[in-house]
């Protein structure tokens, strides 16, 4: 089911597309150090997908270079299409691509609501004058904004802190106001990096239904980086194992889980 | 003063919403806050969406005299659903949304409820659960479609899509629902309610029109309740006090039921609500009590000071104020600067500023807790009841209020106590009958329509107020004789606020033994103050200083009890903090927090045991159910402390 362009239907239902974004041989290197080396891969339309690894195997590198923040020394990235041009971050953000961050990026005296609001920046579209005058198509943007914002808030069930500083909120709640922010850019392809480290049992089970209802209800697709292997394998239709920067495995939870390149590099096997 | 007597256009709840929707046609009738925003619907509003759904479960196929389980948290989708089953012949039965698969399982199979309407796919999942036990369930209409794509919708439906169905079906469905709606008399069943079950299994409480319309018809003009007053509808929907007042006193009046956003936006939206009309259990008082004194210590010297100088003038002229006894100008001009001061902006954050009439009930109130609401000039007054009795036995009016009191028998209804001390009531209001159970039914309510509480209690003779000692049950004997009472001396411990629950033992032995359950937020905060480390409830709950604590709390408990001639054997002379919280998915507790006493007399026995052994301390293992069911357990070492106990007074003879 993985090299046909063509699309399928999985098990519970959901329709899953032609590659939306492809990455054809990929090395980044920074200085002498090869941090990716020769890596391809596609996300599908609509999919949820994997990117495991041991610790600095080059996972959150690959996601930094799909959001356009590294520019790979060798390689080409296709996005819908398109061969994608070098591009700053916020050009790639405007393209429908947003992410939240492994250690959380938020504006810590700001509240739920105005940093989910941040996350509309790239929407709006009126200019500093009509900003200050307000009255108008500021204010218009601002209300329609705000709409979006809110079903955000209400999706996540996040309505209790809405005006709660992000500093003062505890991690759990604080990763998922960063899930909210990049929700509100209605991105068409969602990054996110370790969505649920340093979370508790509970937190993780809520986090998932998030991850997986924001794929059902809006029909994002997501790419994720993960540690805990129960959540990868539960939640992801495809995963690709990175090791040293160089791909090791790529398919679906059950082939890469019998996978001996990746169960070595999990377990850890003699260097020679 | 007697009942209210009900005219024959008002007598179900259909013609009601048709009265209102023509009195009443613009004014809200529901509000929710939802998005951000608070929505409103008027009662015209009201009436189409009510009689769409109508149409659309008759379209469904919904027969007369099916039963309609409502699962699901305050909403308005959800009263209307109830008025919607009662437009099409149908008996609305409304479920605790927190009960889990297997007592939800219970209810179902009991009722043979044939449609299901719910919240959300939690609920959903839970009725399907259910499903492998329960069989008559035809249709489930849920009202959230989210998560719910993927399910199977054979027997399945989104409420607005019901909705869509019956406006679309209207033509042809109309005169069905005119006819279901004419069929409906005073003596139709109007709501069947589950008891909370505090001894076993729960039981449907069947209601017809005349037991709900009379008791909110009385108990609003005992209050005068109007079509301007407004309430937050926040408590279970599956409680009768919530059927009564978001849906009967709002129909019969006409004023506005507000749903709360979530359940932990409460607090927030009864600030913005400020509702006129407020009812919530002493253990909601207590706790915004506790948050306030918290949130005071941390509070600035100069703001500390003026809180408790104008507190304290509050405490002594207050009450008299809001009784409308005679108060000196000074210290009404003192009162009034305080107002502006230190008790209107409290009022505000508490959401209370509007308040007009407040009641409290369920459990008795600490004396403390009461007055200090009845200072700031809130008219907190207590009322006692029953599902049996749709709420109302006795209330308290405007200028006798008291703590230890519940009030004098309501409008149009007859209170008397029995040769064992029973309390025993009879009026319109009182129920028709346990569903599918006569025994019960006839041990409950005798041939001539008096029913028994099942609380031992006594009239006051200077004042015919009633007071309530303790459930009939519970109160027994100790091994010389004198008279065991759980009740009172739990409730003098609980009004400390690090004490959350209490449960006393006693019965039959010598001595009497206390369970105890600190109130984290309170302990919690303390600890924080006294730079106590703590990693869990079980690890604080074992701390020395606070056993020291509690034990102070314990002897002038004592103290207090044996102040009291009759009941001065109850003393506790050992006791335990617990090492868990009692729960109601342990099944220690009702679905509204009433502790099941012969429950955790079984469950801890181990423990009960350790305390009447003269051991200082016991190691234990305890189940523990979590919320999505699974079961789990902990282990504790639990110690053992004596109290000291007074001397016992003579018995009076």
């Amino acid at each position: 089911m993985n090299a046909t362009a063509e699309s399928y239907v999985t098990e519970d239902g959901r329709t899953i597309g032609a590659p939306v974004m492809e990455m054809k041989n990929i090395t980044l290197k920074f200085g002498g150090v090869t941090a990716i080396s020769n890596i391809s891969f596609d996300i599908r339309e609509g999919e949820i997908r994997a990117i495991i690894g041991p610790n600095g195997a080059g996972k959150s590198s690959m996601l930094n270079v799909i959001n356009g923040f590294y520019h790979p020394q060798e390689g080409e990235i296709w996005f819908r299409g398109e061969k994608r041009k070098p591009m700053k971050p916020y050009q790639i953000a405007q393209q429908g691509i947003a992410r939240t961050f492994q250690n959380i990026a938020l504006f810590k005296g700001m509240s739920t609501l105005d940093n989910i609001m941040t996350g509309r920046f790239t929407h709006m579209k009126t200019n500093m004058f009509w900003q200050a005058v307000w009255k108008g198509p500021a204010e218009r943007e601002e209300n329609l904004n705000r709409d979006i914002v809110e079903h955000v808030i209400d999706f996540l069930e996040i309505q209790a802190i809405r005006k709660t500083p992000v500093g003062r909120l505890p991690y759990g709640l604080q990763k998922r106001v960063e899930l909210g922010r990049a929700l509100a850019a209605q991105p068409k392809l969602l990054l996110l990096d370790e969505p649920m480290a340093g979370m508790n049992v509970e937190e993780k089970e809520d986090m998932s239904r998030f991850i997986l209802d924001v794929n059902d209800e809006f029909g994002t697709t997501i790419a994720l980086i993960e540690h805990d292997m129960g959540v990868v394998m539960d939640i992801s239709d495809r995963v690709v194992v990175l090791d040293y920067g160089k791909k090791i495995g790529d398919g679906t939870p059950d082939e890469v889980r019998n996978n001996q390149d990746v169960i070595d590099a999990y377990l850890g096997v003699a260097h020679d | 003063m007697n009942a209210t007597v009900i005219d024959g256009d008002l007598d179900t709840f259909p013609k009601l919403l048709a009265r209102n929707a023509i009195k009443f046609s613009d004014k809200p009738a529901y509000r929710e806050k939802e998005f951000g925003i608070w929505q409103s619907w008027t009662w015209a509003e009201t009436k189409d969406e009510i009689e769409a759904l109508a149409l659309g479960m008759l379209a469904l196929g919904l027969n007369e005299g099916d039963h309609v389980a409502i699962i699901g948290r305050n909403r308005p989708y959800l009263y209307w659903a109830m008025t919607a089953a009662q437009c099409c012949g149908a008996i609305p039965v409304p479920l605790y949304n927190d009960a889990n698969a297997e007592e939800m399982a219970y209810v179902l199979e009991h009722s043979g409820a044939r449609f299901v309407i719910v919240e959300d796919q939690e609920q959903v999942d839970k009725v399907i659960d259910a499903q492998e036990i329960v069989h008559g369930i035809d249709e489930i209409i849920y009202l959230d479609k989210r998560g719910m794509r993927k399910y199977d919708h054979t027997h399945m439906n989104a409420y607005e899509d019901v909705q869509a169905e019956g406006r679309a079906a209207h033509h042809r469905l109309d005169p069905i629902m005119k006819e279901r709606c004419a069929a409906l008399t005073i003596d139709s069943t109007c709501v069947m309610l589950y008891t909370s079950g505090t001894t076993g299994r729960p039981k449907g409480v069947v209601l017809s029109n005349r037991n709900i319309i009379s008791a909110s018809a009385s108990s609003s003009e005992f209050d005068d309740l109007n079509a301007g007053d407004s309430v937050l509808a926040y408590l279970p929907m599956a409680w009768v006090g919530d059927f009564i007042f978001s849906i009967g006193q709002c129909f019969w009046t006409g004023f506005c039921v507000a749903c709360p956003e979530s359940p932990e936006t409460m607090q927030t939206d009864l600030r913005e609500i400020g509702p006129s009309y407020f009812f919530a259990p002493p253990r909601f008082f207590e706790g915004m009590l506790t948050t306030v004194m918290i949130r005071m210590e941390d509070a600035s010297p100069l703001k500390q000071r003026l809180f408790k100088y104008f507190m304290d003038h509050a405490k002594k002229v207050g009450p008299a104020m809001l009784d409308g006894k005679s108060v000196s100008a000074g210290d009404r001009f003192k009162y009034l600067l305080g107002d502006i001061l230190v008790y209107g902006p409290l009022k505000n954050t508490l959401g209370m500023s509007r308040v007009r009439v407040g009641y409290t009930a369920g459990e008795a109130i600490g004396p403390e807790i009461f007055e200090f609401y009845r200072s700031l000039g809130i008219n907190l007054k207590q009322l006692y009841g029953q599902t049996e009795a749709s709420v109302f036995i006795t209330q308290q009016p405007d200028g006798e209020v008291r703590a230890d009191t519940v009030g004098v028998p309501s409008p149009g209804v007859e209170v008397k106590i029995g040769d064992n001390g029973e309390v025993l009531y009879r009026s319109d209001a009182t129920f028709i009958e346990y569903y599918k159970n006569p025994e019960s039914t006839a041990d409950t309510k005798d041939p001539e329509g008096w029913v028994a509480t099942g609380d031992a209690g006594f009239f006051e003779e200077s004042t015919g107020h009633l007071r309530i000692i303790d459930r009939a049950k519970d109160v027994g004997k100790m091994s010389d004789g004198s008279m065991f009472a759980p009740k009172f001396v739990e409730n003098k411990l609980k009004f400390f606020p690090n004490i959350l629950e209490v449960v006393v033992f006693g019965n039959g032995r010598d001595t009497c033994t206390a369970f105890i359950n600190i109130d984290l937020n309170a302990v919690g905060n303390w600890a924080e103050r006294n730079n106590i480390a703590y990693a869990s409830y079980q690890e604080l709950a074992g701390h020395p200083e606070v056993y020291a604590t509690i034990k102070s709390h314990v002897e002038e408990v004592n103290i207090s009890v044996a102040e009291d001639s009759m009941l001065s054997g109850c003393q506790i002379d050992r006791f335990l903090v617990l090492h868990k919280e009692l729960d109601a998915d342990d099944g220690e507790m009702t679905r509204t927090r009433k502790v099941r006493r012969a429950i955790v007399e079984d469950k801890y026995a181990d423990l009960i045991e350790g305390m009447y052994s003269g051991a200082t301390e016991i190691s234990t293992e305890t189940e523990v159910t979590y919320e999505d069911g699974r079961k789990g357990s902990i282990k504790a070492t639990v110690q053992i402390e004596d109290a000291k106990t007074v001397a016992r007074k003579a018995k009076a003879a």
